[in-house]
């Protein structure tokens, strides 16, 4: 059927399908497509055979049935009444939430793991290596497991803390209680008029940036540096305090308690979200602390000492001179590790931790029987999420590809 | 002249530097407590280490090697932390899983031939034909761990004689793409050739070793069964997909892009699902692969997509000089990247690949996930034993311990090739 | 030319890959081993020892199937499922027959495809907690934490059940038995709540079990039993009335003992029917006469396989309760061997 879709040259014979280089490529994809096209039906018909056997067709209403089951970690409302689609929904919402919490830990504890590593003091560069050499080779999984033991074995229970001369106390003033199910912490409450204070606050974040561009024409006209950093901390927190206590004091903390079982009121951060979060991050931190370490070291040694022949003191040369140059080598890395931090996040079924693979891929599979269906949508989410990550990149890549002169 | 009072007539001998700037304490000043700040974190790094050494040493210093269970290490009074009897018990557990004992010398010779196997890629001293062995190894390795009659690798070898033998009727007759009929003719004796021939030859001439099914396959060997399969399968596909993903031609280059980013997207926890529940859907009714088999296909499938981006970037590393040099010798593709291209770019490939090894080995852990008994799901088993019901850290710390002895020498390892490679240049 | 040849063998590899397999009695055969789904590991139920034997009630039913069908109690080839596996395993046909403390359901029956042959085990969710915790009913627990195995039932009792009594609870989710043991011990959670059988198999296994008590109440029904795939009529026949023969030979007396001196013709016209001396019941089956035989053969009749592996003379220490026979106020209950 390849020969009907050639257009039909005057001298054509069959042979020069093959032989001719104008049509070689062609006959070539058009067998591997055929190929690809024949291996797909046969797996779809293997697939539908199959399941025509058991008398199930692939089907998405359990999508909008009652998920029947409890999530103890919600973002937003659920309950056993909601749909399957909406517990994925609370699943895909864990999942983000970790998955942030675990990027910003990791580059914070990467990026000062890189550099300390780096460090002119041995113990302390000693220390780095070793950290990054054994948390890159163990296995994550392990790494999540032991972190979910140390939370259950050795913080104390809730009933420790009951009692005139209880065993265990409350840190910081009673206001944060560690126990082996989790972090109970005390929760912003937000009432009315808490809102205009938030919205100062978000002005302050932008007053920042306008005032870091005055700063730096000021300087380039001047020559003179402000003590920046304490400006900025001024306008960050002065007017959000001042307006705090014009709308009188509208956020207040609700500490949490012990009350019956547990302690009530107050955010309860679970053991399973600790657990999983930690242990993304120490591990992604060493990967990371290894692509910072080679940026800097990409950075040429002529360019540290140019600076210095300049007169720059060391951390103005980090700042103005080496870190701008290394982000480019630094970035591409990083987000690759965010890549791979979101994807590990699935490993949260190991200690319970209601995310995608949990609620979707774990619990609803399990209740419905769908599982071609719900693995399948799995797929697809873990798709999107990463294809997204990676749009970021390749638009980063672009915008600093251009800056290239 | 008699003015000049003092002429020294001979070298004053060398003094040594002064104290502190010398040896130990010149080691120290600089590089321990350069600066105030400097000198802080020395100590206060000192402090941790020796805080934690303080408290896991005598934890594990216990003499309690001998113990049969965690409650006699309890009730022992000259045990107070670890109780390492647990190693000892379920040693053999935690290395074979349930692999009958009398025949564990067969993983152990195939580890040791796969060590031969491997060495004429990693060291070019040795001599060029024992790859002919690297490339029998697969099949060795798979019958030694499986076991069975000792024709069915022969006749599976044979396969690729048959694909050769057909290639080479078909060539005269219509060239290159005689590769089709010559794969075509090996499927067709892989798929329902070997079966019957195989019985027939068994039924003829029994020779064998005892079959072990993949059920009974567990701890560290099943890790290292996987992760190597894994590796060895996926590098001919990641080859193919690194070149369809090169290729000028779109369809193929399309197939191949979708694919690698497809699997990379997704973790591999969504695929060993596939491989546990979904994969025998796809395969025509009644046929069955055990759980071992479809995790390392879909092991192998995950994998080969970050192969062929390692070795996408081996291609990409040659200069482009080695490809024009290549067209300029009038060799068609497949002989320029047979002769001229493949081999460079493997070979800058190695620690790349290696690299991928070490991450693959770590992941072969969450198969313990699907329920399979590799170390990580033989804790869970052993904790739930009435013996060591309670036990926690010892089995983590093992297990922990014997991963990152493997993947820190192999780390090590690539790194050693990575130099060595820059050197060559 | 080339390419009709390609796609008529691609084709031609469809067709003949796609033969459709005989019935699962045939393949039993042909394969000479019966591969059994069990539990991952519930000791009583289905459990490995150190040496990787199988052993358990559950185990003893996939025996006494495959002495049915095989001849030998030991054809079978375990096949350990997580919860989360072991519904697409046998429907794919990975197994044969799954005997993994599944329960009975609707939705399992008719939805996915399944025939239960059966109850081997009535069985209740129940709720266990530390005795220290103060609570004397399930009606206390309104803010408790609770572990539960996932992917079972359990769940959706559990959320129904706090629901209809309007309290609320801290789920936590926990993979498997041992990891919940762990959990509920070191006090991560108030209260470990599975079916009451293996709460009983769990509490016995602790150190010190009298600090722990299972509370009255049971809030679901769990009947557990055997299932096979849907639409292979005589093979779950095969496994139903494996199960009807074990549970009638203890009804009748027919005990491993006093077997060999039952199949020599007893005055019992049903006892018999079921040993094969009398009628041609085993021909129907596709077996041979004395089938129920090498059944009992295998581990005695039902009430010896509960005793032997989770009654009250061993650690699990299980009465009989529902599971005792219904001329004995319990519910084990079978159709006649006629």
């Amino acid at each position: 059927m390849a020969m009907a879709d050639q257009p039909a040259a005057k001298s054509f014979r069959l042979s020069m399908l093959l032989y001719d280089t104008r049509y070689r490529s062609i006959t070539i994809q058009i067998i591997m497509l055929g190929l690809f096209v024949a291996g797909v039906w046969w797996l779809l018909d293997n697939m539908y055979s199959n399941l025509d056997e058991l008398g199930k067709r692939p089907n998405f209403t359990f999508l909008t049935a009652p998920a029947g089951y409890d999530i103890n970690q919600r973002l937003i409302e659920y309950s056993s009444q909601s749909t399957n689609a909406r517990a994925w929904l609370v699943g895909l919402l864990n999942t983000l939430l970790v998955a942030v919490m675990g990027c910003i830990l990791a580059t914070v504890l990467g990026v000062s793991i890189g550099v300390l590593r780096l460090s002119k003091n041995w113990i302390i560069a000693r220390l780095m290596t070793a950290y990054i050499e054994i948390f890159r080779n163990v296995p994550l999984l392990l790494l999540i497991i032991f972190a979910m033991s140390i939370f259950i074995n050795i913080f104390p229970q809730p009933k420790l803390f009951r009692g005139e001369d209880a065993l265990s106390s409350m840190y910081f003033w009673d206001s944060v209680a560690f126990t082996n199910r989790g972090w109970y912490i005390p929760k912003p409450v937000f009432e009315s008029g808490s809102m205009i204070v938030g919205i100062v606050f978000l002005l302050s974040i932008a007053g920042i940036f306008v005032f870091g561009r005055w700063a730096k024409k000021r300087q380039e006209a001047t020559g003179e540096i402000l003590p920046n950093f304490w400006i900025k901390l001024g306008i960050l927190v002065i007017p959000a305090v001042v307006f705090y206590y014009i709308m009188g004091q509208p956020i207040s903390l609700n500490y949490p308690e012990l009350k019956g079982f547990n302690f009530k009121g107050g955010l309860h951060l679970r053991n399973s979200l600790i657990a999983l979060w930690l242990a993304l991050s120490l591990y992604t931190a060493a990967f990371i602390a290894e692509a910072v370490r080679a940026g800097i070291m990409a950075i040429d040694k002529g360019q540290t000492e140019a600076a210095a022949a300049l007169g720059l003191r060391p951390k103005r040369i980090m700042k103005l001179v080496v870190l701008p140059q290394a982000l480019r080598v630094i970035i591409p890395p990083l987000i690759s590790q965010y890549l791979n931090l979101t994807k590990n996040s699935s490993l949260a079924v190991a200690v319970g931790y209601m995310d995608l693979t949990g609620t979707l891929g774990g619990i609803t599979l399990n209740q419905t029987g769908r599982a071609l269906e719900s693995i399948l949508l799995l797929m697809i989410t873990y798709l999107a999420i990463s294809l997204s990550i990676s749009m970021v990149m390749n638009f980063y890549n672009n915008s600093v590809k251009l800056k290239e002169r | 002249m008699s003015e000049q009072s003092y002429v020294r007539t001979e070298m004053l001998s060398e003094q040594p530097a002064p104290l502190g700037q010398t040896g130990m304490l010149k080691w120290m000043r600089e590089n321990l407590f350069s600066s105030i700040m400097n000198s802080i974190m020395t100590v206060v790094s000192f402090a941790v280490i020796i805080l934690v050494l303080m408290q896991l040493i005598p934890w594990m210093m216990q003499p309690s090697w001998v113990s049969g269970s965690l409650r006699q290490c309890l009730d022992d009074p000259n045990i107070d932390g670890a109780c390492w009897g647990v190693i000892r018990d379920r040693f053999n557990q935690l290395m074979y899983g349930f692999y009958p004992h009398a025949e564990q010398w067969r993983p152990n010779l195939a580890v040791v031939l796969m060590l031969v196997a491997v060495a004429p890629v990693l060291f070019d001293k040795l001599p060029r034909k024992m790859v002919w062995f690297s490339a029998i190894y697969p099949f060795l390795g798979a019958w030694l761990l499986w076991g069975g009659s000792a024709w069915t690798p022969i006749l599976v070898v044979a396969g690729f004689a048959i694909g050769y033998i057909a290639f080479k009727m078909l060539h005269n007759m219509v060239g290159n793409m005689a590769m089709i009929g010559a794969v075509l003719a090996a499927v067709i004796w892989w798929l329902y050739g070997i079966g019957s021939v195989s019985a027939w030859l068994h039924s003829m001439l029994p020779i064998g070793i005892e079959a072990v099914p993949s059920s009974q396959f567990g701890g560290f060997m099943l890790s290292m069964t996987i992760g190597i399969s894994g590796i060895a399968l996926s590098l001919p596909i990641g080859i193919v997909l690194a070149l369809g993903r090169q290729s000028d031609m779109f369809i193929i280059k399309t197939l191949s892009v979708g694919y690698i980013e497809l699997i990379r997207g997704v973790p591999l926890i969504t695929l060993l699902f596939v491989a546990s529940v979904l994969l025998n859907f796809f395969m025509p009714p009644g046929t069955n692969f055990d759980l071992i088999l479809r995790v390392i296909i879909m092991v192998t499938l995950f994998a080969a997509a970050y192969m062929a981006e390692v070795i996408r970037g081996g291609l990409a590393a040659l200069p482009v000089g080695q490809y024009e040099a290549a067209d300029a010798l009038g060799l068609d593709y497949w002989k320029s990247m047979r002769l001229i291209i493949m081999p460079q770019a493997l070979k800058i490939s190695i620690p790349g690949i290696v690299g991928s090894f070490i991450g693959l080995f770590k992941d072969t852990t969450l198969v313990s996930v699907i329920g399979l008994l590799d170390p990580v799901g033989l804790i869970r088993t052993i904790q739930g034993s009435a013996e060591w019901n309670g036990l926690v850290w010892e089995l983590f710390l093992f297990v922990s311990l014997l991963f990152w002895l493997f993947c820190f020498s192999m780390s090590r390892y690539s790194m050693y090739l990575e130099r060595k490679l820059q050197t060559s240049h | 030319m080339k390419k009709s040849v390609l796609l008529g063998t691609i084709a031609a590899m469809g067709v003949m890959a796609g033969v459709a397999s005989a019935g699962t009695l045939d393949d039993v055969k042909a394969n000479g081993v019966l591969k059994c789904g069990v539990s991952t590991g519930l000791v009583g139920f289905a459990a490995p020892d150190a040496n990787g034997n199988w052993e358990g009630f559950d185990v003893d039913i996939c025996r006494a199937v495959a002495a049915a069908v095989l001849g030998d109690g030991d054809a079978v080839q375990f096949v350990p499922l997580s919860s989360k596996v072991r519904f697409t395993a046998l429907s794919s046909g990975e197994i044969d027959m799954l005997a993994r403390n599944t329960t009975w359901t609707f939705s399992r029956d008719v939805d996915l495809g399944f025939t239960f042959t059966g109850v081997n085990y009535y069985d209740g969710q129940g709720f266990m907690v530390r005795k220290d915790l103060g609570v004397a009913s399930a009606t206390e627990l309104d803010g408790a934490t609770i572990c539960i195995t996932t992917g079972t039932t359990t769940e959706l009792n559990l959320a129904d059940y706090f629901r209809t009594n309007g309290m609320s609870y801290e789920p936590v989710p926990i993979e498997n038995n041992a990891e919940a043991m762990q959990q509920y011990l070191s006090g991560a959670c108030d209260v470990y709540t599975t079916d009451a059988s293996a709460l009983a198999a769990t509490r016995a296994s602790f150190e010190t079990p009298d600090d722990h008590m299972l509370l009255p109440e049971i809030v679901s029904k769990e009947p557990l039993g055997p299932l096979v795939r849907e639409g292979d009529e005589p093979w779950g026949d095969i496994v139903r009335w494996t199960l009807n023969a074990l549970i009638t030979a203890e009804e009748l007396g027919v005990t491993k003992a006093n077997l060999e001196e039952m199949a020599a013709g007893t005055d019992n016209p049903e006892i018999n029917r079921m040993l094969g001396t009398e009628g041609n019941l085993g021909e129907m089956l596709g077996l041979d006469a004395d089938w129920a035989q090498r059944v009992i053969a295998v581990g005695g009749n039902y009430g010896e396989i509960f005793e032997a592996n989770i009654g009250e003379s061993t650690a699990i220490g299980l009465s009989r309760g529902l599971n005792a026979l219904w001329t004995q106020g319990g519910l084990i209950y079978t159709p006649p061997f006629r």
